[in-house]
């Protein structure tokens, strides 16, 4: 049934002279191009592009669509990233006219819809977060963290101190300590406990008055929320830290607890994951990140103000640390964010949530007698199982398992993360997933467990491709098509 | 399910969260809507806002009014695209893994330049993360040199992103509307890390890219070229230009406005510097059959593996917004991609001599131009004369007092290849003081 032919590369399909758009006769006098241009400046001819067809381009991306799992065909449980169903009335009401097609730079009276939304999602995401200052700025995850920390530092600069170190635990994203670098810090690490928590005495060890921002990710990436974080922050806030928060994994805690309740003063959002922006094959996401009053003051400029009369982009805000990217944002993906949490309300959210974490639970208990989960039989909205005995007893890696379910038609678990567990398999079914699938998918996982090893090495075998050689292509990186 | 749990209740599966910290109140939150509810709601926030649709769009700065073909829409509407993430198993992502690949080639293609990354958050960032390169590449931490040309929100994330190091940042002027050269000469020493310079640049004046790396080279320093997709259907490409890093906003690349995002950083650079380069990469590889097939490669430079010591701390592209590029590049090919870069030039001449036909304006530059230029009006009254444009039905342009202050009584036009001769004729007239509202016939 595949059409190999259409999913060519697009520069294969080419034939000269086909094209898929014409554009209108030019309707004012044409003057030569080249005229007060000068000589050297303009191209000899258009670049290379290929030249296709409008049904074959269609033909082209609609195959090579069907070669990708996603969360409209297949359950996708990749922990950490929180696959949860991405409501088609957000696509449509993101794509009105009325807020699609505004120019960033239009006068403020023209965008008074648009404006109310955004400031109304800042209370919001407040409210959620309590941290009631806020910035829909950041692009993306990481891009927020890297504005908070950037927020922290000119907080420290402010007061007048030079602190360098940031503290984070073992557990923690890959993209702490790269923000946290980016932004002029110092990265340390902190141990985890055996039970998945932030060890205490490590920690303590390593407080001082250098510490500018412990870092925390609460539910952490072991599914497991940090009961100790009322001490920690205590621990930081009287050595003058600051304790941010990774809001990876808000879709546990949604009117369950706030981390600016339980000692954060620093946040950011992922609305791709908890408030069911699609994740686009990989973004556009974006980051927004809520502080405390006081350090409100720093946050990037613009941000939406209102007076009870008039919504306007407050630019004037002489502490803030600048821009950190061009324009609002990603007001496309907010808008999606802000629907979302227009459906379901306070008393909705908090179903989320708790249906994140049953269905989280359920799977666990579905799968911890053959697929050990070592921190525990409890998890909030995810947990991590380990291949590791089965690695022992009949060398299956988490990776021939992760393989392997894709034949069975399931998007594989995180795989190898957290760091600090061996043959890790993140496991996040999120909670628009039915029991029935849970339950299916708990069974599949089972059926793998009982085969035989070369089965599994072997595997997939019903995917298109099957195992590609990543050595060969970090050795000789083939990074654009050439012909021949 | 709770009874396979093993508790009696929900409420017991939040038992680690210590009494203190949950929220013993509903958040104070707008009730729930449902979809009608929520459609009528949106529907009437978007009604307050007056769009391109409804206003005639000469707004530009960065985010322009390009006409989007509906192949872009309908492919990139497709859930296995949109609904799908990062493809981390490249067994079941090919589809997005070969679209990363396409958009690679068809970026290097359009910048002459032999390595892309598969796309960073916007044009901003991806200046920045450019200059960050340069400054990775080079082991200049020192200093970095940047034409007020380029444009002035790209120059405050610079500034953002250098607070927390020990980075100079110089800026060299444009005061008659291009880059001061000698200035720029003056300006690079063997210190700095590059040159970052816009082409077209911000007041839309056409840079001389090549002299300009020529200065970079000579100091040892790199010469990071911010672009305009659009206008590489009839300018030279950064590589044959000179640039060893080209950056770009890719919005215009078949995304609505969309009040700024979200959008597309493009970057690309030369062969040598691909070890530097931040952001997700696809790369071609074959699988344990032989079969040709792509995977996320070269990932020791991200953060996941290599932590505080990556090249960057992206960790995702803007996957559906590449693919609306790749769609529209394709789509358009060579020759329509000139098309509208020459309807864009065309155009933008008409304007500015329609416009500047009568005594009240001028251009504010003696220089080559391509989709934009500033018009100074010779009165003053810039904010009073675009809101009365907008009265009329015209978003008009863009004042330039607010990061230029010597240039206070002149504002910005852009024209792209959407805007009719009628259109034109009307604002003119408008702008002119001749116009009765809503006198144009929009088409």
């Amino acid at each position: 049934m595949r059409n190999t032919s259409a999913t060519k590369l697009l520069f294969e399909l080419s034939k000269p002279g086909r094209r898929a758009v014409r554009l209108p006769a030019c309707d004012v006098p044409r003057r030569p191009c080249a005229e007060g241009v000068p000589p050297g400046m303009l191209a000899d001819a258009p670049p290379p592009l290929p030249e296709v067809a409008e049904p074959d381009l269609v033909r082209h991306f609609t195959n090579l669509s069907t070669l990708n799992m996603s969360v409209d065909t297949h359950f996708y449980p990749l922990g950490s990233c929180t696959m949860k169903y991405n409501p088609k009335r957000n696509e449509r009401l993101a794509a009105l006219s009325g807020l699609a097609d505004l120019h960033p730079y239009q006068p403020e009276d023209t965008l008074q819809g648009l404006l109310q939304l955004l400031f109304e999602l800042q209370q919001m995401l407040g409210e959620i977060s309590g941290l009631p200052a806020v910035s829909l700025q950041p692009a993306a995850g990481a891009h927020g963290e890297l504005t908070a920390l950037m927020v922290a530092a000119a907080h420290f600069r402010d007061a007048g101190q030079r602190r360098t170190k940031v503290l984070a635990p073992d557990s923690a994203h890959g993209t702490n300590p790269a923000s946290a670098r980016m932004a002029g810090f110092e990265t340390v690490t902190v141990r985890s406990t055996a039970g998945g928590v932030v060890d205490l005495d490590d920690l303590r060890a390593k407080l001082d008055d250098n510490l500018a921002v412990f870092m925390i990710t609460n539910p952490n990436t072991l599914g497991l929320f940090d009961g100790q974080v009322g001490q920690i922050a205590e621990w930081v806030h009287a050595r003058g830290g600051l304790i941010y928060l990774d809001g990876a994994n808000m879709n546990a805690i949604l009117g369950i607890a706030r981390p600016g309740d339980f000692g954060a003063d620093m946040m950011h959002f992922n609305p791709h994951k908890t408030f069911s922006g699609p994740h686009g094959g990989g973004g556009p996401g974006a980051g927004p990140v809520c502080v405390t009053e006081k350090l409100g003051a720093y946050l990037p400029a613009p941000v939406v103000a209102y007076d009870g009369r008039r919504y306007r982009l407050d630019t004037d805000r002489p502490k803030s640390i600048g821009r950190v990217r061009s324009f609002f944002g990603s007001a496309g993906v907010l808008i999606r964010a802000y629907c979302y949490i227009r459906t379901y309300g306070p008393e909705g959210l908090r179903a989320v949530s708790e249906n994140a974490v049953l269905n989280a639970n359920y799977l666990l208990s579905r799968v911890k007698d053959f697929l050990p989960v070592p921190q525990g039989d409890r998890c909030m909205h995810e947990f991590v199982a380990s291949a590791a005995a089965l690695k022992k007893a009949k060398g299956l890696t988490a990776m021939d398992l992760a393989k392997r379910l894709l034949d069975e038609g399931y998007h594989a678990p995180t795989v190898y993360f957290p760091l600090t567990v061996p043959e890790a398999m993140m496991i996040e079914p999120t909670e628009t997933e039915s029991k029935e699938t849970l339950d299916a998918f708990a069974a599949a996982l089972f059926r793998l467990t009982q085969e035989t090893p070369g089965a599994l090495h072997d595997a997939p075998h019903t995917t298109p491709v099957s195992r590609p050689d990543e050595v060969q292509a970090a050795r000789k990186p083939v990074l654009q098509w050439n012909a021949g | 399910m709770l009874q396979a749990i093993g508790v009696g209740s929900i409420d017991a599966l939040f038992a680690a969260i210590p009494g203190e910290f949950r929220l013993s109140r509903p958040l104070d939150l707008p009730p729930a809507l449902t979809e009608l509810d929520l459609t009528r709601h949106m529907t009437a926030l978007a009604g307050r806002n007056a769009h391109a649709g409804q206003k005639v769009c000469f707004l530009g700065g960065g985010s322009y009014d390009h006409f989007v073909p509906a192949v872009v829409d309908a492919i990139a509407s497709r859930g296995e695209f949109y609904t799908s993430y990062t493809p981390y198993q490249a067994e079941v992502s090919q589809g997005n893994l070969q679209a990363m690949f396409e958009y690679q080639t068809l970026i290097c293609r359009l910048t002459g330049m032999d390595v892309s990354n598969a796309s960073l958050y916007d044009g901003g960032t991806a200046a920045v993360e450019g200059v960050l390169m340069a400054m990775s590449v080079t082991r200049r931490e020192s200093k970095v040199v940047v034409a007020a040309g380029v444009h002035p929100e790209y120059r405050e994330i610079l500034q953002t992103y250098l607070a927390g190091l020990k980075t100079e940042c110089v800026t060299v002027g444009a005061g008659q509307g291009t880059t001061d050269l000698e200035a720029l000469a003056a300006a690079v020493d063997e210190g700095a890390a590059c040159v970052l310079i816009q082409h077209p640049n911000f007041l839309g004046c056409l840079e001389d890219v090549a002299a300009a790396a020529r200065i970079a080279h000579d100091a040892g320093a790199l010469l990071v070229q911010a672009f305009d997709p659009i206008s590489l259907g009839l300018l030279k490409r950064p590589a044959e230009l000179g640039a060893d890093i080209a950056v770009a906003e890719g919005q215009s690349l078949g995304t609505p406005m969309l009040f700024g995002g979200p959008y597309l950083g493009i970057m690309a650079c030369r062969e040598q510097y691909v070890r530097r380069l931040p952001g997700r990469i696809a790369g071609q590889t074959t699988d344990r059959r032989g079969q040709p097939c792509w995977v996320l490669t070269l990932q020791t430079r991200e953060q996941h593996i290599r932590r505080d010591k990556a090249t960057s701390n992206i960790c995702t592209n803007q996957g559906l917004i590449a693919l609306r590029a790749a769609i529209y590049l394709s789509a358009l090919g060579p020759q329509g991609l000139r098309e509208t870069a020459e309807l864009c030039l065309q155009k933008a001449r008409y304007a500015a001599a329609q416009i500047t036909a009568g005594d009240r304006f001028e251009l504010a530059f003696d220089r080559p131009a391509f989709k934009e230029f500033a018009v100074r009006s010779r009165a003053g009254g810039v904010s009073q004369l675009l809101a009365e444009a907008g009265e009329a039905g015209y978003l008009a342009g863009l004042p330039l007092g607010r990061w230029y202050p010597e240039l206070s009584d002149c504002f910005l036009v852009a024209v792209t290849e959407k805007r009719t001769r009628q259109e034109i004729d009307a604002l003119a007239r408008c702008l002119a003081g001749g116009q009765s509202p809503q006198a144009t016939e929009k088409t």
